[in-house]
């Protein structure tokens, strides 16, 4: 059988700010046996709650034009955001159930001798690793279980809601990204606050910095309540960004500090099938960069090569 | 605004506050219902569900600390109410995380409907300056977020990537084909009549 491909959408935030989780996915794919295409040419997805929220066929149809480049080689799509995810899997579900919607789009297409035809499906990594890869081919490569190491989970929203069009995981006691997040080794910490928005999407963190950030410090004060943790790890590079960057804006405009090393699943993954950190730079976060400073390795359980 | 808040007139400060002595009542005989067509049409078709039950609002973590109520401004929106719904700064405090979508027992997708008013008030100029900052990056660099310095590549040199991703940042073309859907669209000029209303 040949090889599994998938074509891999970068988006804006993992390729330019958080590059680390582009590295980390290609060496957890590369190891896992299953091919990343470059998508040459993919543009912003664009973001759902922004360009969505301007004019949905212009969002719809930007969006189709980064399915066309999959479309055009016959693999599917994935990606390791939930926005990027949200953008791409919904304008293809979108496109799919309304002709309205399809025939407006293909129109603005033909200015660009593009047409969508709606035959990819789009996985973001999570899915793709829990249903297209499965937890016992992931659980084989484990060579450095994290064992010990606390580990609070962020979800976040786009890649599992809405849930009765996504049917990805119950939304409301979602079990899919803990089981491969458990899979490293580290041990889940439950608390209250787990599920609620880190406070970026929805074209709020643009408007109004502050008013996202109290989202994100409701998060970890219920974290550091419930006895607080090792690491946060999330499957999105903007809950990501959120959730580390968002650190040194907290301490910026409500003086409050935080540390807490904020890691996306891949580079959890990265770190569990035995990669050093500096391989795939995990040390190069923005929360890092800015207070010039280096992710706990202690808590982590790792000696850093630095 | 100011209220002397003795014993005697705390209560009645509070009645005026909330009653239609300090702002006239909109008085609706026949709600005009061109606003919730336009808004079925785009892309909020379940709006008529709504029963006003307010489990969006009970959900909504932006609705725990703002002003922003998904059941008032679906209400307003029933009731025709456009210019109001448009023109409130806290229609753009929706994080759109979808919960109340999740939870609504009436299926109206109240997310789905907030994303429809703002295309609405996009559509009629409201749109702030930041957003409008925001769509013009993917105009220009076909990113949001784009490898806009030196130092952004310098980092993808150092976690052993190469400098310029094989995205939009790397081809010149694809960018070019976002400003022709964007011309295609009228969405170019969304953008541009807001740059004129601020000057």
């Amino acid at each position: 059988m040949a090889k599994k491909s998938f074509y891999h959408f970068l988006g804006c935030i993992i390729p330019h700010r958080y590059p680390s989780i582009e590295s980390a996915a290609k060496l957890v794919f590369k190891d896992l046996g299953v091919g990343l295409l470059d998508m040459e040419g993919a543009s912003c997805c664009p973001a759902p709650g922004v360009f969505g929220s301007f004019d949905r066929v212009t969002w719809a149809t930007i969006a189709a034009r980064n399915l066309t480049i999959a479309e055009a080689g016959g693999h599917p799509i994935t990606t390791g955001c939930n926005g990027c995810f949200a953008s791409l899997w919904d304008a293809n579900h979108e496109m799919k159930h309304d002709d309205e919607l399809r025939d407006a789009v293909n129109e603005n297409l033909a200015e660009i001798d593009r047409e969508f035809k709606g035959s990819i499906e789009v996985w973001h990594y999570v899915d793709a690793l829990y249903s297209q890869i499965g937890l016992e081919k992931i659980r084989e490569h484990i060579t450095r279980p994290l064992k010990g190491v606390r580990m609070a989970l962020h979800p976040g929203c786009h890649w599992m809601r809405p849930k009765q069009i996504k049917k990805k995981d119950d939304s409301e006691r979602p079990h899919i990204f803990r089981d491969i997040c458990e899979t490293s080794g580290a041990e889940y910490v439950p608390y209250k606050d787990e599920l609620i928005c880190c406070g970026a999407g929805g074209a709020v963190r643009t408007a109004d910095v502050k008013l996202a950030l109290e989202f994100t410090k409701q998060k970890f004060d219920s974290l550091l309540e419930a006895g607080g943790a090792d690491i946060i790890v999330t499957p999105c590079p903007f809950c990501e960004l959120q959730l580390d960057m968002g650190q040194v804006e907290i301490q910026k405009h409500f003086e409050a500090e935080y540390h807490f090393d904020v890691l996306h699943v891949m580079e959890l993954l990265a770190l569990s099938f035995g990669h050093e950190p500096e391989e795939f730079g995990l040390a190069t976060h923005l929360q890092y960069m800015q207070r010039k400073n280096q992710p706990n390795w202690e808590r982590l359980g790792i000696e850093a090569k630095t | 605004m100011y209220f002397s808040m003795n014993s005697t007139t705390s209560l009645l400060s509070v009645l005026i506050l909330t009653s239609t002595e300090e702002k006239s009542a909109i008085i609706i005989d026949t709600p005009d219902d061109s606003f919730v067509q336009m808004i079925k049409k785009t892309g909020g078709p379940n709006i008529q569900n709504c029963y006003q039950c307010g489990t969006c609002s009970g959900s909504c973590p932006a609705g725990a600390r703002t002003n922003y109520l998904v059941r008032g401004i679906i209400r307003k929106a029933l009731l025709g109410l456009k210019e109001q719904c448009i023109s409130s700064p806290e229609l753009w405090y929706c994080t759109t995380c979808y919960t109340c979508t999740d939870r609504c027992p009436q299926d109206v997708m109240p997310t789905d409907v907030i994303k429809a008013i703002r295309n609405v008030a996009v559509a009629e100029g409201y749109m702030l300056v930041p957003h409008q900052k925001t769509a013009l990056k993917v105009l220009e660099a076909g990113h949001a977020v784009p490898l806009d310095s030196e130092n952004w590549q310098n980092l993808r040199e150092k976690v052993g990537l190469e400098r310029v991703p094989p995205n939009a940042s790397r081809y010149p073309e694809a960018i070019e084909e976002i400003r022709k859907i964007a011309k295609k669209t009228g969405f170019d000029k969304l953008i541009e009549e807001k740059e004129e209303k601020e000057e």
